[in-house]
């Protein structure tokens, strides 16, 4: 085991060199450029704009631009934002903590809520519950987040008033008080992307539970006489989780990918923001960390799926 | 070549009114603003609460010479000064570092406009506490003009001779040339005065990795508190700012992200925020937005950006070759007056107005080219028959100029024909234009083609398709001046500034005009000092080009576009010449 791990970790070191070269090639190479932020705008003419591109080091060929940033990063220096002439290392810092309280939390409640959903689901097939859990989880799939995001400040934001829709960065929890306006400030957002989540695992659990539930073992387990709960708790649901947990792995490196639409929608600061604004300005340096370590967290979550699944099912041997 | 100091505006703010998803934002955490403790008559310094902004651009750096967008400018604004401020009607206001406005009359300026003194407040302190003299303004220059600083404020540098300090509370502006608008450097959003001691290390190259700019130390109102670029930036009041009883507010808190719609909802209908800019929402729903609105109202202030047809002179047929569109050449029928004045009177503005611009909220029609400032707004060309839609009376100019009708409908004379092709941006609104237009030119006889190109293609010097080469009959686009008019006037219209290959279609008279009527009218601008004549002269100016229909002008946009303010907030009066923050010291509730 601690040699699969090892090797692993070996090859994913030239994988995401290969990653981190298409990244910055396809950025390089694409239609954007950080001076069209002044658009048409005579008051900054060519002559000007050409020095700003000259000090911004654009004119520099590509690969010699991929080469000083790969080996910067090995430093741990992601480069310095060509908007803000912050270091990007510093803005993902600040960015963090609002993906983390919102998208982060989101996914948190989405898989508890997800798991009991689907297995009562999958117990009480056909009944009212399931039904109405399919109902909603189709919903949650199916809807898209910026439309939910709208209806909920609609209703609840400018109808009704309960809940703010302008997310602040700046609030700093340090009483009750704070928390609940902390509270209310995310309780949109975190509805919205938990919504899907606990569509996406209810739907889930609820397959693996139906395909557990008519086999054998279960047989024999009630055969023993054991009680119904602890047949589907014990046996059963412990089963039809393994697969689970590996696609709860496996969706980590998305909530720190920041939720684009919805970080959006609320105005949260987070690295989805983040990330779509830069597009939007060819702030190349931070585009090009944001999606790299986007990278680096699905090499490695992929890796630590893998780990799970032989830890969870002692059948599976890695050598 | 002559600067034309002006933006086109209108093409730049339609680009990004559709790619802005951009960021605005808001309140911290559900804080409210305290009202005023009293109905104090005067303001009091920090007597207000939280004062909330919401863009749905966010700043992403605070010094404006480094800026991106008018998010950056604005955002600075409450903390870096210029020397005075532009005011709604195109003057200088001093409010900012200047004590007072120099002119010809007070000696400030020099009677050939080549140069400039400037006397500053005394005692105006930095908002770390220390003096604040000439050499800031000097070292400011030093920094802005520096090529190596590579400021995307450089513009305002150019024909700067040198700025120096004749005493610490003395600085001097000279020209390279005679300069009619001689407040080029040093008034409005372009040149803001940064802290010399904190800039210090910060020059030339260095300049793209200057902690500085997310914390710049100013002498206005405000001082940064905390700034997250990109998200929001927090503001104190600046305890050392030279007026005793300002700024009103304690703080200000300044957010970006998220989209112009829901920024118009959280200023109109929850009233969340007391300033939200930029507010380019459907006319449909913002408008009603506005109307039923008890919490706040809509601020449009009319600047000189103007819409307009260009009318070729010069002759774009391919088959010239390398003579194609060049300004010794004549157009085959624009060169015909009446075929001008005919498509001048079949041309609906007051329709493209109502339907296209909201009737008001986002512009309005005029028939002139320069709309301001007010006193340069030709009050003539409204009675003017080329400024009224009548397709019978252009039927008539044709009919009477000899261009008859064919069995296919178009007009022809020596064979010929009125086919115009008819160029503008990607724009659903330009669209619609060229739409109303060239539904009115074929019934009076002209055949019309429409083309549109990429802004990003169309407004450049070396794209064949650009308005630059202008390589077709009409064009359409928005253009603006600086408060004085001379240099947009000239660049425009003025035979010597015909774009062509000869200057690599950098000049600004794309359609090739020559008049030596309007040339001569332009050159009494540069040196004439009497306000009140050099109002006449540009209202001569711009009555030429109406009624020699040199230029169509459709309408006369809002600039900036709306922004919506909290009816509780009092003093902000918007200057389309500057930033929106330009008086923000004044501002209270």
């Amino acid at each position: 085991m601690g040699r699969y791990v090892v090797r692993r970790l070996l090859i994913a070191i030239p994988t995401l060199l290969v990653i981190s070269f298409v990244i910055y090639a396809i950025l390089a190479l694409a239609p954007i450029d950080p001076l069209s932020q002044f658009g048409a705008d005579p008051r900054v003419p060519a002559e000007v704009r050409e020095r700003i591109r000259d000090s911004l080091g654009l004119n520099q060929p590509w690969p010699l631009r991929y080469v000083k940033w790969v080996t910067a990063m090995f430093r741990g220096d992601f480069g310095v934002s060509f908007m803000s002439h912050s270091s990007v290392g510093d803005l993902i810092a600040q960015r963090l903590p609002n993906t983390l309280a919102v998208v982060g939390v989101a996914y948190i409640l989405g898989v508890l809520m997800g798991i009991p959903v689907g297995m009562i689901s999958a117990i009480k097939r056909y009944s009212f519950f399931d039904h109405a859990a399919t109902t909603l989880a189709f919903m949650g799939f199916s809807v898209p987040t910026f439309f939910t995001g709208l209806l909920l400040i609609i209703i609840f934001g400018i109808k009704l008033r309960w809940f703010p829709f302008i997310y602040s960065s700046t609030l700093q929890v340090h009483d009750l008080a704070s928390l609940g306006q902390q509270i209310k400030q995310s309780i949109m957002p975190i509805t919205v992307l938990a919504l899907f989540d606990v569509a996406t695992i209810a739907r889930y659990v609820r397959a693996e539970m139906l395909e557990h539930l008519p086999l054998d073992y279960v047989r024999t387990a009630r055969g023993k006489g054991l009680m119904e709960r602890f047949v589907v708790l014990r046996h059963v649901l412990r089963n039809s989780l393994i697969p689970v947990v590996t696609l709860v792995a496996l969706g980590v490196p998305a909530v720190f990918g920041g939720a684009i639409v919805t970080e959006q929608v609320f105005r949260v600061p987070g690295i989805g923001e983040l990330l779509v604004t830069s597009i939007g300005n060819g702030d190349i340096p931070v585009v090009a960390t944001v999606v790299f370590i986007f990278a680096v967290l699905v090499v490695l979550f992929n890796l630590l799926a893998d780990i799970l699944y032989a830890v969870l099912d002692p059948r599976i041997r890695y050598s | 070549m002559e600067k034309s100091g002006y933006w086109r505006r209108g093409a730049t703010l339609a680009v990004t009114a559709i790619m802005a998803l951009a960021a605005c934002n808001p309140t911290p955490g559900g804080t409210t603003p305290s009202a005023s403790t009293s109905a104090a008559p005067a303001a009091q310094r920090g007597a207000g609460g939280v004062l909330n902004i919401l863009y749905w651009q966010a700043p992403t750096i605070l010094n404006p010479h480094q800026a991106t967008g008018t998010k950056d400018n604005d955002a600075s604004r409450l903390v870096l000064e210029p020397l005075a401020s532009w005011d709604k009607n195109g003057q200088p206001l001093a409010n900012g570092l200047a004590s007072e406005i120099p002119s010809v009359a007070n000696g400030g300026v020099a009677k050939d406009f080549t140069s400039v003194t400037w006397k500053l407040r005394t005692g105006v302190k930095w908002s770390d506490g220390t003096p604040f003299s000439a050499d800031d303004v000097v070292a400011s220059y030093t920094y802005q003009c520096d090529e190596k600083s590579a400021t995307s404020t450089f513009d305002v540098c150019d024909g700067v001779k040198s700025v120096t300090a004749k005493d610490p509370n003395t600085v001097v502006v000279t020209y390279a040339a005679s300069q009619p608008f001689y407040f080029q450097w040093g008034v409005g959003f372009n040149s803001p005065i940064l802290q010399k001691a904190q800039y210090a290390n910060c020059l030339g190259a260095k300049a793209k990795d200057c902690p500085a700019d997310l914390k710049p130390i100013g002498t206005g109102p405000y001082k940064v508190n905390t700034f997250k670029p990109g998200d929001t930036v927090q503001y104190d009041l600046n305890e050392n700012f030279r007026d005793p009883n300002k700024p009103f507010f304690k703080s200000v808190n300044f957010k970006g992200g998220g989209d112009a719609a829901s920024a118009a909802r959280a200023v109109f209908q929850t009233g969340d925020v007391d300033y939200g800019w930029n507010l380019q929402v459907e006319a449909s729903v913002l408008k009603p937005m506005a109307a039923n609105s008890t919490l706040a109202r809509l601020l449009t202030a009319y600047g000189s950006s103007v819409e307009r047809l260009l009318l070729n002179f010069a002759n774009p047929d391919p088959a010239l070759g390398d003579k194609r569109g060049e300004p010794d050449t004549k157009h085959p029928f624009f060169s015909d007056i009446h075929v001008r004045r005919a498509l001048a009177m079949a041309t609906d503005r007051g329709s493209v107005a109502t339907q296209l611009y909201g009737d008001g909220l986002a512009g309005k029609a005029t028939c002139n080219l320069l709309t301001a400032p007010e006193p340069m707004n030709s009050k003539n060309t409204d009675s003017l028959d080329v400024c009224k839609f009548d397709l019978a009376a252009a039927n008539k100019e044709l009919d009477d100029a000899g261009w008859a009708k064919g069995s296919d409908g178009i007009r022809a004379k020596g064979g010929v024909k009125l086919k115009i092709l008819y160029q503008t941006t990607v724009n659903s609104v330009r669209q619609s234009t060229q739409a109303i237009m060239k539904a009115n030119w074929e019934k009076v006889g002209f055949s019309v083609e429409l083309k549109s190109v990429p802004a990003a293609t169309f407004f450049t010097n070396t794209s064949p398709d650009g308005a630059n080469h202008f390589w077709a009959d009409v064009e359409m686009f928005t253009n603006s001046g600086d408060p004085d008019p001379t240099s947009y006037l000239s660049s425009t219209a003025s035979c010597k500034q015909a774009a062509g290959k000869a200057n690599n279609w950098n000049f600004g008279n794309y359609m090739r005009y020559c008049n030596a009527d309007y040339d001569k009218i332009i050159d009494q601008l540069r040196t004439e000092t009497d306000s009140a004549k050099r109002n006449q002269l540009a209202i001569q100016a711009n009555d030429i080009l109406t009624k020699d229909v040199a230029v169509i002008p459709l309408i006369t946009r809002v600039a900036p576009t709306p922004d919506g303010v909290s009816k509780a907030l009092k003093g902000v009066d918007p200057s389309p010449w500057d930033s929106a923050m330009y008086n923000i010291a004044d501002w209270s509730k």
